[in-house]
């Protein structure tokens, strides 16, 4: 099975969210990045453990700058056979997806991954842009996935549960929590890394279709009222009369 | 012209509410869109919310991402429609940025209010962490509504509704399968939340976590190291890498309040962590905090809810 996983740039769970530029951008400064934890978690470690047990190859994709290249070097650490770098600094899902869909389509790929969402804009939108772009189904919210032949099986988030479900490959996935177990990269992985083909290729010319015009940091909390351990119906008085939630 | 879709299988949630009333917000003639098995008499009733017209085609049951486009971008067209409000649920996820593609229109994923004087639109950014605005730079825009972020409002009075049918095609998805736990409240929409963390020490003292809510009404959830060792369902697990919520109480007992926890709960309204250790992160970003053992605490409070409760009717 041939398989594409579109691996993302997040910060670091523990960053420091800050913005610059008079709340118009994301403050960088001493943020370290990752790979996105669902795109490296659940897509990547998901499409290996296909490769493993019914061959093919995994290529990533990102769309992104040179500074990327170290969550590529990872995820190819991890085990991913090549990695494609689609150059350009994506402000825009719908720019993101329209650069994946055009490379995937010339590429004729059996299955394209994504993560549920990014952590830093959680969108949930690239993967579902990508589907309807090349014109394939959809399964969105994947907690596994089992490929024989032609059929993918799955199990999906539905409001309040879970369904299996059957769809013909070629398809779009996006995966969630529960697909796969984390990797953490051995050595040789790394080592193997280094040698892995990365390709760059330039973008095509497609216009945002919306954009961030500025940030704001959420109000803060004011500070945390005490209720001693024995009283609870103080508490709830207090939820009943001042914050008026039950 | 706005279009609103909205999942009526399994009747009229009440995230389906928010949406007619945010499309009604957001100005114009709203024309609802839906599929599934709701009585004519049920959708008529989201006039009340707002709506002028409810358009249904009961021959698509909603489980292909691609056929729901398919209905809803033809209807859109048929309509002039300029904003299409879906809820920022599965449909919201699967569906609208489809029809984003296939209109070409902006999409905001994810609002959490009604746009600004600008245009612009707030969402929730960096796991809630932080609040961006966006613009959308089409003529057209697709916007999906975080549960819970608006109220459900009352205005007008039942409307049409009229049977639609031969836009959607057919679906490559086939069910197999589908699981849905008895009489749970899903989580993303619940507004009041109970959960509890590796302080509860195992599995078997969940029993007190679920009374509590049983007697609030509420939702259960749990930290993620509590999933990952089996203890709770995974759809519970919410967080950065789970289930973001904003109920609009939640209570926290037995949870340290990781910064990647806070990320998936810090939408909500008022939130109670119960903790044994005072110096636990959570009492931070706590409106209301008891220092205290879990296991003697929630009892109490379960019993103190009940007697609330008796006094309400
Ligand atoms: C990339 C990444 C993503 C992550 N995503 C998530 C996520 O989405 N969601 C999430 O929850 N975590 C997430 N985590 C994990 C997170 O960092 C914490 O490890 C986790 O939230 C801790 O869970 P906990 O509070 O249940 O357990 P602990 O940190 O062990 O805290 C237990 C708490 O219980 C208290 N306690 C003990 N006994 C009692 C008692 N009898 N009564 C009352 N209190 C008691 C203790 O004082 C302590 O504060 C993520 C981590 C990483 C690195
Ligand atoms: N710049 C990018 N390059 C490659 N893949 C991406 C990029 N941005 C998002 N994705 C993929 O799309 C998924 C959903 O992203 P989002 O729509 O931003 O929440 C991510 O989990 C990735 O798999």
């Amino acid at each position: 099975m041939n398989i594409l996983v579109c691996i993302s740039k997040a910060p670091d769970t523990t960053s420091k969210i800050a913005f610059t530029n008079n709340n118009t951008q994301f403050d960088e400064n001493g943020v370290q990045y990752i790979v996105n934890p669902y795109d490296e978690w659940y897509a990547l470690v998901r499409a290996l453990e296909l490769k493993e047990s019914i061959g093919g190859n995994v290529t990533i994709v990102t769309v992104g700058t040179t500074a990327d290249e170290a969550i590529i070097r990872k995820a190819l650490a991890i085990g991913a056979d090549e990695a494609v770098r689609i150059d350009a600094d994506p402000k825009d899902a719908y720019f993101v997806a329209m650069q994946i869909a055009s490379f995937a389509k010339a590429k004729g790929f059996d299955l394209v991954m994504t993560g549920k969402e990014t952590i830093n804009y959680n969108g949930s939108q690239v993967g579902g842009m990508i589907a309807e772009a090349m014109d394939l189904p959809f399964i969105s919210l994947a907690t596994k996935l089992d490929a024989s032949g032609t059929k993918l099986t799955l199990e999906r988030e539905i409001v309040g549960g879970v369904q299996v479900v059957e769809v013909e490959t070629p398809a779009v996935v996006s995966c969630a929590k529960g697909m796969a177990e984390q990797r953490i990269p051995n050595m040789r992985g790394i080592m193997a890394a280094r040698t892995k083909p990365l390709t760059i290729i330039p973008a095509e010319e497609v216009a945002d279709l919306s954009s961030y015009v500025s940030y704001n940091m959420p109000n803060a909390k004011s500070s945390v009222k005490m209720i001693d351990p024995s009283n609870m119906d103080e508490l709830v008085a207090l939820l009943h009369n001042e914050a008026k939630v039950i | 012209m706005v279009l609103v879709y909205i999942n009526s299988t399994t009747g009229l949630s009440k995230a389906a509410l928010e949406t007619v009333t945010y499309g009604k917000k957001i100005g114009g003639d709203v024309t609802v869109v839906t599929n599934g098995s709701a009585s004519s008499e049920q959708l008529a009733q989201l006039g009340q919310y707002g709506a002028s017209k409810v358009l249904v085609d009961r021959s698509v049951d909603g489980e292909d991402p691609q056929q729901l486009t398919r209905l809803i971008a033809a209807v859109a067209d048929q309509i002039g429609a300029s904003s299409v409000i879906f809820s920022h649920d599965i449909y919201g996820k699967a569906v609208a940025p489809r029809l984003s593609v296939r209109m070409k229109a902006g999409l905001v994923a994810g609002a959490i209010a009604i746009p600004e004087s600008d245009g612009s639109i707030k969402v929730n950014v960096f796991s809630g962490k932080a609040v961006g605005f966006v613009k959308v730079a089409s003529d057209k825009q697709i916007i999906s509504l975080l549960p819970n972020s608006i109220q459900p409002e009352q205005s007008g009075n039942s409307c049409s509704v009229e049977e639609i049918s031969g836009h959607a095609g057919s679906s490559a998805i086939r069910v197999l399968e589908t699981k849905k736990p008895e009489g749970n409240i899903p989580l993303p929409e619940a507004e009041l939340v109970v959960s509890a963390g590796r302080g509860l020490k195992g599995p078997e003292n969940w029993g007190m976590i679920e009374d509590l809510a049983q007697a609030l009404g509420a939702a259960t959830a749990c930290s993620r190291p509590v999933a990952d060792i089996g203890w709770r369902p995974h759809h519970e697990h919410v967080g950065q890498t789970g289930v973001a919520i904003r109920p609009n109480l939640y209570i926290a007992a037995g949870i340290s309040g990781a910064i990647q926890h806070l990320a998936g709960v810090n939408g909500s309204k008022v939130i109670v962590v119960i903790n044994t250790d005072k110096e636990a992160p959570f009492f931070k970003a706590a409106d209301y905090g008891v220092i205290g053992d879990a296991f003697e605490v929630i009892p109490r409070l379960t019993e103190a809810v009940k007697r609330f409760k008796a006094t309400q009717h």
